[in-house]
């Protein structure tokens, strides 16, 4: 458990932080370190510098305004699970951050590190997508933003660049009526998301379902959306017997197995887990 | 027994363990907290094959790096002229034996086998110089599975072992356990994978080396379970140097389950490395180096069955096992599934017939060899899931049918079809103080409503005997054992009257500074806090057989037992002469001594001391100072006994099982710490769970591991178990001083059955009848398709 060497760089500023990246090609940037200390330890990793974001104040901030939540890069779950605005505006996401690892975990661990590592059985991308939150990016060119769904590529793999560092988790509060919920089944070793499902319901005046979306961590290589099984749960009552009829239609395209758990028990995971999440948001709503 | 008023420290109170406050603020010393000056590094490096000749090694790279002291592969070894071995230390008749030197010589036999050694001056060089070794491998086929790798034509682990066989070993009578089938009137039968498992002491193994070539001295510094062990076989097969010459010290090990009794290659190297560059030197195994290198444990694949009459009793048990051995033989590996397991097939059961056959099989995989309970669990959950299916087959109640064949309170002692004699017992005295505390008939009342909500119950039992304390010797040795099994202690009174007890023992968790210090408190009078244990270093003790399958309070205990009546024995003659007395006049309470009848003249169990010390007044032919030795080799094994029950809750959306309670009423004889005995109980129903629901080790079809890291190897967290209850019986041992049996292993022995058992009755409905451990959420759903 003894890393390669490497250079060690703690800039300042976000401004800083780019211009070391595109400086030094193998380099990484740390944040929690809960993902890249690990495989550094096991030698999968072996960049030549780290560029330790951790201490940038621009990065660590929770705000509310005009209706939009922000929350900086280096925010830690704890700090997500545990906030009065975020539980307000976004309570599945601190839902979600409150399940994840264990409580070192969850001190130490970054939304921005969660999203840009994008390890499919994590807890955070599923809710992103869920919540359609927006990325914003600082690069060498500049900053620019992404959509969540446009951000998760492939396994492990985001539209972020090489250069691009992550700066900040942009998401519309949630409105009056909506519910939310994250249901997580873990796996017994790692306690990642077997299957993470990741619910948002809004029932209108006379309580019939206005808006839906449900999206899964863990089944597939990346987060992935749902939101077609959702759909079809709007105008319902979203009674249990409209959930079960609407996840019945559920299937994961490219739900991946592993020694574990195959594919196909995934999926149908999925669907046992993504209507429990359903009808908790539901309850909620 | 002498101090029974003991404050409240004495046998049989559950005063806190000492050792905590250092272990749980970080002041304690483990092996790789401890520097010497001039201390450098070792780093092995593993094969990443499972199979593989080696062609050649180049490690002019790694020698070039700066910081390198030396970079050796199996040819220095032999250069050094060392005996280089890594031997078995139990053996069978016919065994097969093939060479384990301490590192490969051309042949790699599984991932994680020792091809060459790094010395360097720090951690980080020594694992970047690992990355310059170059290997010209020739990969083979390799093979994982136990009874495939006997088929014709597989990939064989060492030529001299034809189908991979290291060893064909049966025990019981074939022909009248046949005919007990001939004339059955049901047979349960069963087809099951005992699943392989990985150790996890919280501690990796490692070794700090010092050798001293002026003085041809070599202190070794190691996480052992048994420092005696491991100096012994340092000295005859790896390193050659004389025992005397060789002092190993067991600093604070970090829990064990049976991975440090083992003699490994790895402590030998870093011994060795220190004898070529003349400096200490420090191995500590990475997380990854522990799995693919500490002895694993289980890997059987079995067939059982179970003969019943008409009347449902049983009248025959036939088992057949393939039980993996890894690429070597370990130290013990081959007692395992042979004395530990067939030995046990009797259960708590009057079985008029039985045999069992095992096949031992040499495998590509990491060796396997006693882990915690090591045999015990294996047998337990074969015939406690037969007597499961043979109560289903035959309609009777799991209770009524364990009921009807047990051994009878007034059969003891019982001597079993399989060799062993069982000294005591109340099997269904355990078994109907379990039964109440459950609520059991009202348990299968709720189970038959829960199920017509489609919410699947199940409860089941687990009614186990184990055997631990192996002796005596003489028998032991004739079953094979390259061992004595017999324990040692010292009580030495100081001049004040403060006592330090030394044992052979080497706990590694246990609490044997609290519980031996109470004994001693108790037989000796003396406040508990004026006494200190001491373990673990061979310069300081006698010789000892050290800590491993629940031994020590039954062997150990009893030594220190002895050598305190011994004490009191010569502190007895001095009082009398003191108090101007005959000896048999004079009475022991609460520490001390008095003429009958005459209490208030007395002299304490210090006064005696200070008078033997200084020696000015003795009674004629009595030496000077105060302490006693013994050598105790117990009459028996001892035969812990007991009821679990779990109750399950399977989910028929996802197939996962939550237990909803674990309950065990164990039998371990008398009890010296109530707590520590419940600590050690709730440690092993744990690690029972964790092998029934979630730990296995995964070998792909190449034997290659792919459960290689806590990301796949699941062990299990506090939060997957309930809150434990346990309660007890007490049924004292007849043949040691103590009444003591054992309890470290009766948790992992018993639980495993008792939740699949419960797994499986609540998929009944589903026509399920056995369902291989671990019950992933995966298989149960399957099941219930
Ligand atoms: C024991 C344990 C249990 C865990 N359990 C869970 C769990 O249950 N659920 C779960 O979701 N996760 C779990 N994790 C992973 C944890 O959430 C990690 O913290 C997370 O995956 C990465 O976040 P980090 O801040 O630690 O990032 P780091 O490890 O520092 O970085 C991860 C990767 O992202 C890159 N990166 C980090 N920040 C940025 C940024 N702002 N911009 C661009 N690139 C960036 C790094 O270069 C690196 O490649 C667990 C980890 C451990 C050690």
């Amino acid at each position: 458990m003894f890393p390669s060497k490497f250079d060690y760089h703690r800039p300042s500023s976000v401004q800083e932080a780019v211009q070391i990246l595109s400086d030094n090609p193998d380099a990484k940037v740390l944040a929690g370190g809960h993902s890249l200390i690990p495989v550094m330890k096991l030698r999968l990793a072996t960049p030549s510098a780290l560029i330790d974001i951790g201490r940038i104040d621009a990065l660590k901030g929770i705000s509310r305004a005009n209706g939009s939540l922000r929350i900086g890069a280096c925010v830690t779950y704890n700090e997500i699970a545990n906030s009065g605005v975020v539980q307000d505006a976004a309570p599945l996401l601190a839902e979600a951050a409150g399940q994840i690892g264990d409580r070192q975990v969850r001190y130490r661990g970054t939304i921005g590190g969660n999203l840009s590592h994008a390890d499919p059985a994590s807890d955070l991308p599923a809710a992103a997508l869920a919540l359609g939150a927006t990325l914003h990016v600082s690069g060498p060119n500049g900053s620019r933003s992404v959509s969540a769904s446009e951000f998760f590529v492939d396994l492990m793999m985001t539209s972020l660049q090489a250069d691009e560092i992550l700066t900040e988790v942009e998401i519309s509060a949630a409105s009056a009526g909506t519910g939310s919920a994250y249901v997580k089944f873990e796996h017994p070793a790692s306690g990642y998301a077997l299957c993470g499902a990741a619910a948002v319901v809004t029932r209108g005046a006379g309580g019939s379902c206005t808006g839906a979306s449900l999206c899964f961590n863990g089944v597939s290589a990346t987060a992935v959306s749902a939101n077609g099984v959702a759909a079809s749960l709007v105008g319902s009552d979203l009674s249990d017997g409209a959930v079960e009829s609407a996840v019945s239609n559920l299937s994961i395209p490219d739900a991946a197995g592993d020694m574990f758990a195959s594919a196909g028990y995934r999926q149908e995971l999925a669907k046992a887990i993504g209507a429990q999440a359903l009808r908790t948001a539901r309850d909620r709503a | 027994m002498a101090g029974e008023s003991n404050g409240a420290a004495g046998f049989g109170s559950s005063i806190r363990r000492r050792e905590d406050p250092e272990l749980i603020t970080g002041r304690a010393k483990y092996t790789d907290d401890l520097k010497l000056a001039g201390m450098v590094y070792c780093t092995i490096l593993r094969s990443d094959y499972a199979h593989a000749g080696i062609n050649s090694i180049d490690t002019s790279e790694a020698e070039a790096l700066d910081g390198v002291l030396g970079v050796y592969t199996a040819k220095d070894i032999e250069a050094s002229g060392v005996p280089g071995g890594v031997p078995v230390g139990w053996l069978l008749p016919g065994l097969k034996t093939p060479e384990h030197f301490m590192l490969a010589k051309d042949t790699t036999r599984y991932v994680g086998d020792g091809v060459a050694i790094v010395v360097a001056e720090d951690q980080y060089t020594a694992h970047d110089a690992l990355e310059l070794i170059y290997v010209d491998y020739d990969p083979r086929d390799g093979i994982a599975d136990p009874k495939k790798a006997t088929a014709d034509g597989a990939p064989l682990v060492h030529d001299d072992a034809p189908n991979n066989i290291a060893f064909d070993w049966e025990i019981g009578d074939k022909e009248s356990t046949d005919a007990a089938f001939a004339n059955a009137a049901h047979v349960a039968s069963l087809d099951i994978v005992n699943n392989r498992l990985i150790p996890n002491a919280m501690e990796p193994r490692a070794a700090l080396a010092d050798y001293n070539d002026i003085t041809g001295e070599l202190v070794l510094y190691m996480t052992t379970q048994n420092p005696h062990i491991h100096r012994l076989l340092m000295s005859l097969a790896s390193l050659g140097l004389p025992e005397h010459k060789i002092r190993v010290i067991a600093p604070e090990v970090g829990g064990g389950f049976g991975s440090k009794i083992h003699h490994y290659a790895d402590e030998a190297i870093a011994a060795w490395a220190s004898m070529q560059v003349g400096r200490p030197v420090k191995w500590t195994a990475t997380r990854t180096e522990t799995y693919i290198t500490d002895a694993h444990g289980r890997d059987h694949v079995t067939h059982g069955e179970m003969a019943i009459d008409a009347d449902g009793r049983f009248i025959g048990l036939r088992v057949d096992t393939y039980a993996a051995m890894g690429a070597y033989l370990s130290t013990f590996a081959p007692a395992v599934p042979t004395y530990l397991y067939g030995t046990l097939m009797s259960g708590e059961y009057d079985l008029p017939a039985i045999y069992c056959h095992v096949y031992g099989v040499f495998t590509h995989t990491v060796p396997v060899d006693a882990y915690r309970g090591a045999g015990r669990p294996e047998a337990t959950f074969i015939v406690e899931r037969l007597v499961d299916e043979a109560a289903r087959v035959t309609g009777i109640d799991p209770v009524e049918i364990r009921r009807r064949n047990f051994v009878a309170p007034d059969n003891f002692p019982y001597q079993t079809q399989v060799a062993l004699a069982y000294d005591s017992g109340n099997y269904e005295g355990a078994l109907d103080k379990a039964l109440e505390a459950i609520g059991y008939d009202d348990f299968r009342t709720e189970q038959a409503a829960a199920r017509e909500q489609g919410k699947y119950l199940g409860l089941g039992l687990s009614t186990y005997i184990e055997a631990c304390g192996l002796a005596p010797s003489a028998v032991v040795g004739s079953l094979g054992a390259q061992a004595g099994q017999w324990e040692s202690a010292v009580v030495r009174v100081h001049a004040t009257g403060k006592v330090t007890v030394y044992s052979g023992c080497s706990g590694h968790g246990q609490g044997h500074e609290t519980t031996f210090a109470q004994i001693v408190a108790s037989a000796l009078g003396v406040p508990y806090d004026d006494i200190d244990v001491v373990e673990g270093d061979t310069g300081s003790m006698p010789h000892g057989w050290g800590t491993y399958g629940s031994r020590s309070a039954a062997t150990g205990g009893s030594a220190i037992a002895s050598a305190a009546e011994k004490v009191v024995d010569k502190a007895r003659t001095i009082a009398a002469h003191l108090l101007e007395a005959a000896e048999e006049d004079i009475e022991f309470e609460d520490g001390n001594f008095f003429v009958k009848g005459s209490p208030d003249q007395s002299q304490s169990l210090p006064d005696v001391a200070l008078q033997a010390y200084l020696a000015h007044n003795l009674p004629k032919g009595i030496e000077p100072a105060l302490e006693a030795t013994s050598f105790y080799d117990p009459a028996n094994f001892v035969y812990p006994f007991g009821t679990h029950i779990a109750i399950v809750e399977v989910c028929s959306q996802t197939g996962n099982v939550t237990l909803q309670r674990y309950l065990a009423v164990d039998d371990v004889g008398n009890v010296i710490n109530p707590m520590i005995v419940d600590g050690q109980v709730h440690g092993g129903i744990a690690q029972g769970i964790g092998q029934s629901l979630y730990e296995t080790a995964v070998y792909d079809d190449g034997a290659n591991l792919l459960s290689g890291t806590m990301l796949d190897y699941a062990v299990p967290k506090a939060h997957f178990m309930p809150s434990f209850e346990t309660d007890r019986t007490v049924t004292p041992c007849p043949h040691n001083p103590l009444g003591v049996k054992g309890v470290g292993e009766a948790g992992s022995i018993a639980s495993p059955a008792a939740v699949v058992n419960a797994v499986v009755d609540a998929l009944s409905p589903f026509g399920v009848t056995h369902i291989d451990m671990p019950v992933t959420s995966e298989k149960v759903w399957n099941a219930m398709k």
